[in-house]
């Protein structure tokens, strides 16, 4: 038989056998990892698994980072690949309800994780399983102008009256204290979580997000009046509604605003815009209730195995690998966020490194708004954040309203 | 015997007004069954269930309509849709206005023709983006414009009172372009020896326009009015693009309030999505059935 034969014979073989294409030693990941320092991430860490696992090839699609919110739904149900990212939390319980993700709980207990990823723990548990890896984190806080602060005579501000202080100094110099653009409404969670956790803690606030407590309570109410004491006084930039939330930044590198709740990605739009290292400061948010834990935001990225995989041996070894020190290690790097390992290497970045020493100590770490609380909830929640920042009388109207759709939600 | 003789030709009689026409249209009338007829039952059967588009459907009966008719968004919508509709009829006069402007012979008319018609060529989120910087508060022109000549900044769509209609006007810079184009292609087919006859019976300006030219138009305006009432019901693609329904709510339409409840990222209730669609489809079915019954009319006459 010549060698073109035994080709020819080869392919006709292979069409024949096309139907068991995946061989054990294959599996599919899809992602949405598709801005170019997350797909370089994603990249090296799928490059560095081969390596590890000769006998596994993996095969990635990666997906545009909206279109892949909807697409998920249609994969897992139709087409389920072996495993694929999604985040913590509430974000991932209406796939773990409808039975489309895997129980991991073995692959955390075979490997050490639930003292290793023990921070993330709380937000991967449903049921008492686990349903998932976590591969990253980011703290969020305020981030101020380190030069304006010096000028103006302002030390970073610890608790709510200093920071009320600080703002009506800097309203006085004609600066607006805090930037912010809510026309894609998520960056007024930021604002709403963080009240919420320093005005009644971070039990309440899971509750709250969980539909066990009415939008009405006074308690709830306490935390619009806090926040009212930042909007009614114009603390807000104008126009906020109109605006994206890197929109927003410019105000603060142009000198105009001086203080930015945010996620630390928004670290990278600000030096873009051409503030300096050293004219960024990061604060994390002020006390308000005195004596209360201290809980932060910390929003988790992970990678899950689908009810439906084909070769969920390998997707565990994927799994495992994600959840190493190593691992999360250079991913994280690469991606300036923070390893949840708490065995991996700590940052180098000066705000990561403030991030990292905020968040190990925190009592309870929240997803953020529109990942602990359920889909509508939040979509209705913060578009409610958003009219309450724009007209704060009528917050008694817009916490009826929201208390309306919590009781049709969570029933 | 004779019997078997008269049967080929009778057979292929009823080939021919039976059976061809129906071969021919099958191609056709199988993707309108598939695409347009089985959706709108399939929708209207998920409209009465509550349903995620993972789990089990759950039977509510009217569920979703009672809630609709509780729901201050629907009525935010409603009202939004109304204002689109009645506003966006100026459309027609604009672009009965830039056609008969544009109906000249100059040099260059064609270049200017084109320019005019432009805005329809490009894609609905273009025009949606450059309108979305036109309003921006800072650096946009028309914020720009509006501090100069007032004093005050006006963000447009920030604020609930004007974003609806900032949008409009968005939405009727290409849909006039549209209507214009229609004009101008009934403008070609005018009979001159009417228009001859009537000047020399001493009409003039508005007199000859409205008597002998504008029923002339007839057909483009009413082709005109059928596409710019289905486009306003339609109107999607610059609220998502220029607002996404807000600020808080207040900017949504129906089409887009749909989406938003049954495949935005904070939607998936298919159910209470497909009801807003029927809604819809009932209110479209309205003016679709005048037209239709018109054309059918028409037809008829002729």
């Amino acid at each position: 038989m010549t060698v073109a034969k035994k080709r020819l014979l080869g392919l006709v073989l292979s069409t024949f056998l096309i139907a068991p294409s995946v061989f054990a030693g294959e599996i599919t990941i899809n992602s949405d990892h598709s801005d170019p320092v997350p797909k370089k991430a994603m990249g090296d860490l799928i490059a560095a698994f081969e390596k590890a696992n000769p006998d596994i090839k993996v095969k990635w699609n990666n997906f545009d980072h909206e279109g892949y919110k909807a697409a998920i739904r249609n994969f897992l149900t139709a087409d389920a690949p072996d495993v694929v990212a999604w985040y913590a939390g509430n974000r991932m319980e209406p796939f773990v309800k409808a039975g489309l993700f895997a129980d991991v709980s073995d692959v955390w207990s075979a490997n050490g994780y639930d003292q290793q990823l023990k921070a993330a723990v709380p937000s991967m548990t449903i049921d008492g399983k686990k349903w998932g890896m976590p591969y990253t984190y980011y703290q969020w806080g305020i981030y101020y102008r380190k030069d304006i602060f010096a000028e103006k005579g302002i030390t970073p501000p610890k608790t709510w009256a200093e920071l009320i202080a600080a703002s009506a100094k800097l309203k006085a110099a004609g600066i607006t204290p805090f930037t912010i653009g809510t026309k894609a409404l998520w960056p007024t969670g930021g604002w709403f979580d963080y009240l919420d956790l320093r005005v009644n803690g971070y039990q309440f606030h899971m509750d709250l997000t969980a539909g066990k407590i009415p939008y009405t309570d006074p308690k709830v109410k306490a935390v619009f009046e806090k926040w009212a004491e930042l909007v009614k006084p114009g603390y807000f930039i104008e126009n906020h509604a109109a605006i994206d939330w890197q929109d927003a930044v410019p105000q603060l590198v142009q000198g105009k605003a001086a203080m930015y709740l945010m996620g630390n990605f928004a670290v990278a739009t600000m030096k873009d815009g051409g503030l300096k290292e050293e004219q960024i400061g990061f604060l994390p948010f002020p006390e308000i209730t005195p004596g209360l834990p201290r809980a932060e935001e910390a929003p988790t990225d992970t990678f899950h195995i689908p009810a439906k995989a084909k070769n969920k041996e390998d997707a565990k070894k994927f799994l495992a690998y994600v959840g190493s020190p190593q691992a999360q290690s250079t991913m994280n790097a690469t991606l300036g966020q923070l390893p949840v390992n708490n065995q991996a290497e700590k940052p180098k970045d000066v705000f990561l490194e403030a991030g990292f020493t905020m968040l190990s100590d925190a009592q309870g770490l929240a997803q953020f708004y529109d990942r602990d609380a359920n889909a509508e909830m939040a979509k209705a929640g913060m578009e409610g954040f958003q009219e309450f920042m724009v007209k704060p009388d009528k917050i008694d109207a817009i916490l009826q309203r929201l208390d309306k759709v919590r009781t049709r939600v969570y029933k | 015997m004779s019997h078997s003789a008269t049967q080929p030709p009778r057979r292929s009689k009823t080939y021919r007004e039976g059976l061809t026409p129906w071969l021919f249209l099958a191609p056709g009338l199988l993707m309108f069954i598939i695409y347009v007829l089985l959706p709108i039952f399939q929708s209207i059967w998920i409209s009465f269930h509550d349903w995620d588009g993972l789990g089990e459907k759950v039977w509510i009966g009217l569920g979703n309509y009672r809630e609709l008719l509780d729901d201050d968004s629907f009525y935010v919508s409603l009202k939004n849709n109304v204002i689109w509709l009645l506003l966006y009829l100026l459309a027609i006069p604009a672009g009965l206005a830039v056609a008969l402007f544009l109906n000249q012979t100059v040099t260059g008319i064609r270049l200017y023709k084109s320019l005019f018609f432009f805005p329809f060529v490009i894609s609905q989120v273009v025009v949606g983006l450059i309108f979305t910087w036109f309003y921006a508060p800072d650096f946009g022109l028309f914020s720009k414009l509006f501090e100069w000549l007032t004093g005050q900044q006006l963000a447009v769509l920030a604020d609930e009172r004007y974003v609806t209609y900032g949008i409009i006007v968005a939405g009727l810079w290409p849909q006039t372009a549209y209507c214009m184009i229609l004009y101008l292609t009934g403008l070609n087919n005018i009979n001159p020896e009417q228009v001859e006859a009537a000047r020399m019976d001493g009409a003039k300006r508005f007199k000859l326009l409205w008597y002998v030219v504008l029923p002339q138009l007839a057909p483009a305006t009413f082709i005109a009015m059928v596409v710019t009432v289905i486009g306003s019901l339609r109107s999607f693609d610059l609220v998502s693009i220029m607002t996404a329904g807000g600020p808080y709510g207040s900017s949504q339409v129906l089409s887009y309030f749909m989406f938003e409840q049954a495949l935005s990222e904070y939607g998936f209730r298919m159910g209470y999505g497909a009801a807003i669609a029927v809604v819809l489809f009932l209110i479209m079915m309205v003016f679709i059935s005048l037209f239709i019954v018109r054309m059918l009319i028409q037809e008829r006459n002729a």
